[in-house]
């Protein structure tokens, strides 16, 4: 990867970061309702992964959505307003935080049932292989969600049929106040993946860089012969959602991951390449904190939607 | 026309609409190689092949899971549950995505998908295997929940079902199969959401569909020679409800019966007779009654499990009840 192209996901690192901690603030002012979770700490998996795939790749994940449509080329100003319930938003504010989507962008969207979405990805990638179509479809959940059992449906149904998915497990350390091994029978989630049969990896998930390169493998193996298992070790640097007290880990464990800051990392290395210098990154961080002032005001500024949008929305309608 | 039976019927409709159509696919269990539980697909896996007629494993969650996927992304498939019993654990994905995806992605996406499902008592399958949980799902705003009650109505539903582009939950009542009607050779389509009158009279109004338009069907012929007309409305679509052909019969009958196979409590029958409160409540000469199932799990024991049942002498008493 050349320096503009890391300096761009540099930059997408950073927007993500400062329209989650925005969020947070709007959501304190009581101008977002509903719940609100937050990507901070674990940007560097979204933004490796999708860095990754092909437009015609299709992406899919659960409620911890924004910095995921961010990485898909969603632009903050539709997360933004839809944050806001706004008629301008991504689902014209019928989403909200956990439903964003774009299906021109191949984001099929957040989902908040947990598990729910992963036999979706692997319906869509039925859909991909019958037509004869190279495509992938990147699924992401947490770890929390490999206990249950639509989990494990759409793993052995993703191996029986061969079916050209990625799945992406972002495992960072809690399902709510959970910790991975009060919940979960192996804590190297990955091994979960043997049972099917199916190829696996675990990467840290702060390294964009080695998360790009795990993926490009992994992505090549799903377009050649089928699934892939990809477990990516990260932390989120906040609470679960927004007032969540955090009483089931420590100030010191948080600090500890903080030094490991996916964002922090990538700076570094940037520095260390010639050419790029601190104007050069503080120009990104600049750009990225212009671009999420405006999203709050272009969310703010929108129209509501009306009930007419809503009641002619229950159905698509008849056709033919 | 000819005679067809319920299940040839439903298995046109599939094959035709395969022919028609080639993004539509079906997949379940057993729905391939040994060619449906019921046997509505004998057939369709050696003429459509395997990527068309798709082996699952007993995954329910993952089967509706997968084709509202597949949906998303542009085939038409009809999941087959084996049993509406095991819809229960593919209610996540019927209820909170086949029905909500369109609207909660404000408009973006569009689930096409069908689930075909086969419900009803009485063959002694005891409490998990016999329910009639039609109302379960016609509860929920987004998803068309439709129960034919004649084989030219199956077929004419089941097209409808796959050509719409909403999700729909096709219903359909294992004692029903082997029951005859006329089928047109010709394509027709009938449809969704549009009540019909199967039986015309003027005494009183018997409102129903699925297996009970067969059982009202069957009471009105029998009242018939003791000189009551009764004329009997089928539904055939539970959710949206047409009302139309209900009102207009109620208005001129003044007199209605509700028969349902499922329970009473939160039923069709509550449903339709507050709208009919509602809607026609100075032509009511009579209070609105309802057949349904008696409120317990049906049991194994086979005049146990007839006797829980709504059947013709039911609807028959109901009927005197209100003239
Ligand atoms: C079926 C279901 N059960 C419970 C919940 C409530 N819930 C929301 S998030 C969550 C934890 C999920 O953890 P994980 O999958 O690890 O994802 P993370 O939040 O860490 O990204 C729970 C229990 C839910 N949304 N859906």
């Amino acid at each position: 990867m050349d320096k503009k192209d890391k300096l761009r996901l540099y930059h997408e690192m950073v927007l993500i970061r400062r329209l989650e901690e925005r969020s947070a603030d709007l959501y304190r002012e009581g101008k977002i309702g509903g719940f609100l979770h937050l990507y901070i700490g674990q940007e560097a998996v979204g933004s490796g992964v999708i860095s990754t795939r092909r437009p015609e790749d299709r992406v899919i994940t659960a409620y911890r959505d924004h910095g995921i449509a961010i990485a898909c080329g969603m632009k903050p100003e539709a997360v933004m307003a839809e944050l806001l319930g706004k008629d301008t938003g991504a689902s014209r504010g019928m989403g909200g935080s956990m439903h964003l989507a774009d299906v021109d962008l191949n984001f099929w969207g957040g989902y908040a049932i947990v598990g729910a979405h992963l036999p979706v990805a692997a319906g869509m990638a039925m859909a991909d292989k019958m037509r004869g179509s190279d495509a992938a479809t990147i699924c992401f959940f947490g770890e929390g969600a490999t206990n249950i059992g639509y989990f494990h449906e759409a793993m052995n149904l993703s191996m029986v049929w061969e079916l050209p998915v990625l799945w992406v497990c972002e495992n960072n350390k809690y399902g709510m106040g959970t910790e991975v091994a009060r919940a979960s029978a192996v804590d190297e989630i990955r091994k979960k993946a043997d049972g099917y049969g199916m190829p696996n990896a675990r990467v840290d998930g702060m390294q964009l860089l080695e998360v790009r390169k795990a993926a490009e493998e992994a992505l090549a193996h799903v377009r050649q012969k089928g699934p892939f298992f990809l477990e990516a070790v990260t932390y989120r640097f906040v609470g679960h959602s927004m007032g969540d007290p955090e009483r089931y880990r420590s100030g010191e464990e948080i600090t500890k991951w903080r030094e490991n800051d996916p964002i922090g990392i990538l700076r570094k290395h940037l520095l260390e390449i010639k050419g790029v210098g601190e104007k050069t990154i503080e120009a990104e961080e600049a750009r990225a904190e212009e671009q999420v002032e405006e999203a709050v005001r272009f969310a703010e500024e929108s129209p509501e939607p009306t009930l007419d949008t809503l009641l002619g929305m229950v159905y698509a309608g008849e056709e033919d | 026309m000819a005679l067809k039976t319920m299940r040839e019927a439903i298995s046109e409709a599939l094959w035709e609409e395969m022919e028609r159509d080639e993004r539509v696919i079906i997949m379940g269990e057993e729905v391939g190689v040994w060619g449906g539980t019921y046997a509505v697909t004998k057939g369709f896996h050696d003429h459509f092949g395997p990527e068309r007629v798709c082996d699952t494993p007993i995954a329910e969650g993952v089967i509706v899971g997968a084709a509202n996927g597949a949906a998303l992304a542009g085939l038409r498939p009809v999941a087959e549950m084996m049993t509406i019993n095991f819809a229960f654990l593919a209610m996540d994905q019927i209820v909170n995505h086949s029905a909500k995806l369109h609207t909660m992605f404000g408009g973006q996406m569009t689930v096409p998908i069908v689930i075909r499902a086969v419900g009803g008592g009485g063959r002694q399958l005891g409490a998990t295997h016999s329910q009639t949980p039609d109302v379960a799902f016609a509860h929920f705003p987004g998803l068309k929940v439709v129960s034919p009650g004649t084989p030219h109505d199956a077929k004419g539903l089941l097209k409808s079902a796959i050509r719409s582009i909403d999700p729909v939950m096709f219903i359909e009542n294992a004692t029903l199969y082997q029951v005859r009607g006329e089928v047109p050779e010709e394509e027709y389509l009938e449809p969704i959401g549009v009540s019909k009158i199967q039986r015309a009279g003027s005494d009183v109004t018997l409102i129903s569909y699925s297996k009970m338009l067969q059982t009202s069907l069957q009471a009105a012929e029998s009242l018939a020679g003791e000189g009551i007309e009764a004329e009997v409305v089928d539904l055939r679509t539970l959710r949206p409800l047409d009302m139309g052909a209900v009102v207009d019969s109620f208005k001129r009958t003044n007199r209605a019966v509700i028969v349902e196979e499922g329970w009473r409590s939160y039923g069709v029958g509550a449903e339709v007779a507050a709208r009919l409160y509602e809607e026609a409540f100075d032509y009511v000469d009579a209070p609105i009654r309802r057949v349904a199932q008696r409120e317990v799990p049906l049991p194994y024991n086979r005049e146990l499990e007839q006797q829980m049942l709504p059947n013709m002498y039911d609807v028959i008493e109901a009927v005197k009840g209100v003239l």
